[in-house]
């Protein structure tokens, strides 16, 4: 069980001046049970690569597999995909459309075509998952809550519909910190409680380093690099190359080890780095 | 579902039709359906697609990109051609029940598709070469004269550079809820009519609620930077009549010449 793109190109406006080749030559495995990071800067064609992986756009040229069926035209396996594969775009609270928030995640199972009772049981899980009371929010208008929780309120419509892949593109752009952990918590939550297959998208190595096992990195369309994030982080020459900075404690090692410190080059997170430098600061005080 | 839409898009490249005078681009286009309601005769309508031709070579515009302008009114362009083929009296040619096709109904309705057909086209010319923005300033300066009649030139010209520079905002927008729906399930391509009216309501509501709130912003922006109407407004683009357009404004004469000897002959 696996989501895999073979050789796939992607072009935006074929045929005018503005054409713009937004993928080339993408290869990408996604394992069940992965938490994958997708990053690369803007205009990189992240958003272009994870709208093929459910069907929404038609890759040019190459295959993109889920599960073992092949992404294509015909509309009942499309259907199928785009509930296997749940998408939450960059924005995603200005999809919401109905009077209030139960209803608008109903929208998704609705569409499923399920009796009222597993609807209600799905909407009332779901808003459950992103952490909402379900008593409390359910009968709120979706465009009086504040920006942090009309995000959630969509990913619970996605999640609503039981995907058993979840992408989320850049869930916590334009968020404030507070909001962003929220999101970021909440997600690693799903992923460990739920085994959810997560994918995230951003173009901050900072948010993606703590949460996910592999990392790939895009730039002008093609695949730049993947691996764990401690294997990306070793490459900050490289990254930095493609506009991308690694986080800051994984700069601050690095300036320490140029500086002399004998401290280990894989940290990402303050807490590693904390026993590692104090470990250094004795080893020289002895 | 709406990249085929070419009317009203401009195609930037640089031509000696791109480069000129937009007054005088909006004025020709004027005069050029004029000219294809003035004609009458198969001749005539080959001239007119020769002229069209030229023009559109010149312009380096793709054929194929001005062609795609008609699909969405290819529509109504057959309704005019059946509403004329079966409302016209005269020579009755061909019966079938209560049909009845006359000579000169399939004469008249043939005409007018080409006349629409060569309409569109022409019409379409004037946007795929002129950018929004230089085609208001254009239209803004035309209706300057009736300014001394309480005509507001200046604010229906902001007006209409404002709503043709949201259309492809609004159309981006528009897919981009469409794919946000779509991945919930949404269906907006199978069903019968009124099915089909009710799955749109998750793409009006957050639609509309979306241009709304880029109108305040919008209003909000331009009141932070002072705008307050045409009053002693000077422009960064000052337009200026060059050779080219003398020469295309006597070419064109000579066009329109052509087709009143057609007429009058
Ligand atoms: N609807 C579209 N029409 C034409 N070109 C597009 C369209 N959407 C994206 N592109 C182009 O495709 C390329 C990849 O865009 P994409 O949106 O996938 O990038 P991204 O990595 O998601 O960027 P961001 O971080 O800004 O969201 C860009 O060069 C962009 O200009
Ligand atoms: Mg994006």
């Amino acid at each position: 069980m696996s989501i895999r793109t073979e050789n796939i190109k992607y072009v935006y406006s074929e045929g005018t001046p503005f054409r713009t080749l937004a993928l080339d030559d993408v290869n990408v495995t996604i394992d069940q049970g992965e938490f994958v990071g997708i990053i690369g800067h803007t205009g990189s064609g992240k958003s272009t690569l994870i709208q093929l992986l459910n069907g929404l756009e038609l890759a040019t040229e190459g295959i993109v597999e889920v599960d073992g069926t092949i992404v294509g035209k015909d509309k009942k396996k499309l259907k199928l995909i785009r509930q296997t594969v749940g998408l939450v775009f960059q924005y995603p609270e200005y999809q919401l459309f109905e009077e209030t928030v139960a209803k608008d995640v109903a929208f998704g199972p609705m569409n499923l075509a399920l009796s009222q009772k597993e609807i209600d049981f799905r909407v009332k899980e779901a808003l459950e998952l992103v952490g909402f009371n379900y008593k409390k929010i359910k009968d709120a208008s979706p465009f009086e809550i504040s920006g942090g929780q009309k995000r959630r309120v969509a990913i619970a419509g996605v999640l609503a519909m039981k995907p058993d892949y979840l992408i989320l593109d850049e869930p916590t752009a334009g968020l404030d910190p507070a909001g962003r952990n929220e999101i970021f918590h909440q997600i690693k939550k799903l992923h460990e409680s739920s085994n959810f297959t997560v994918v995230l998208v951003s173009h901050s190595m900072e948010d993606i380093a703590k949460l996910v096992d592999r990392v790939i990195v895009l730039s002008k369309g093609k695949i730049h690099m993947q691996g764990s994030p401690k294997e990306i982080y070793l490459q900050a020459e490289e990254l930095e190359k493609i506009s991308l900075g690694i986080p800051q404690i994984a700069s601050i090692v690095r300036e320490l080890r140029k500086r002399g410190f004998n401290i280990r080059q894989d940290i990402l997170t303050i807490e590693e780095a904390k026993t590692e430098i104090l470990k250094e600061v004795r080893r020289r005080n002895v | 579902m709406f990249k085929n839409l070419t009317i009203g898009q401009h195609y930037p490249v640089d031509s000696p039709i791109h480069n000129l005078d937009p007054r005088l681009k909006i004025i020709m286009t004027f005069i050029f359906i004029i000219s294809l309601f003035l004609i009458e005769s198969f001749t005539g309508f080959l001239f007119v697609v020769a002229f069209l031709t030229v023009t559109i070579t010149i312009s380096k515009v793709p054929v194929k990109f001005v062609i795609k302008g008609l699909r969405p009114i290819l529509f109504i362009i057959l309704i005019t051609f059946i509403i004329n083929l079966l409302m016209t009296p005269g020579r009755v040619i061909f019966t079938l029940g209560f049909i009845k096709i006359t000579e000169e109904g399939l004469r008249q309705a043939g005409f007018m598709a080409i006349r629409l057909t060569l309409l569109i086209m022409g019409t379409s010319l004037l946007t795929l070469t002129t950018s929004p923005i230089i085609l208001t300033d254009g239209i803004e300066s035309l209706l300057k004269p009736f300014k001394r009649f309480g005509l507001p030139a200046h604010e229906l010209a902001m007006m209409m550079t404002i709503a043709l520079r949201f259309i492809p905002t609004l159309m981006e927008e528009t897919e981009k809820i469409m794919k946000a729906q779509k991945s919930r399930g949404a269906d907006f391509e199978s069903g019968n009519i009124i099915s089909r009216a009710k799955n749109l309501v998750p793409l009006l509501v957050p639609l509309f609620i979306s241009a709304f709130r880029r109108a305040d912003e919008l209003a909000m922006a331009m009141e932070a930077r002072c705008y307050r109407g045409g009053e002693n407004r000077t422009r960064m683009r000052q337009m200026k009549i060059l050779k080219g357009d003398y020469v295309a404004a006597f070419v064109f004469a000579v066009y329109f010449a052509a087709i009143i000897v057609f007429k009058i002959w």
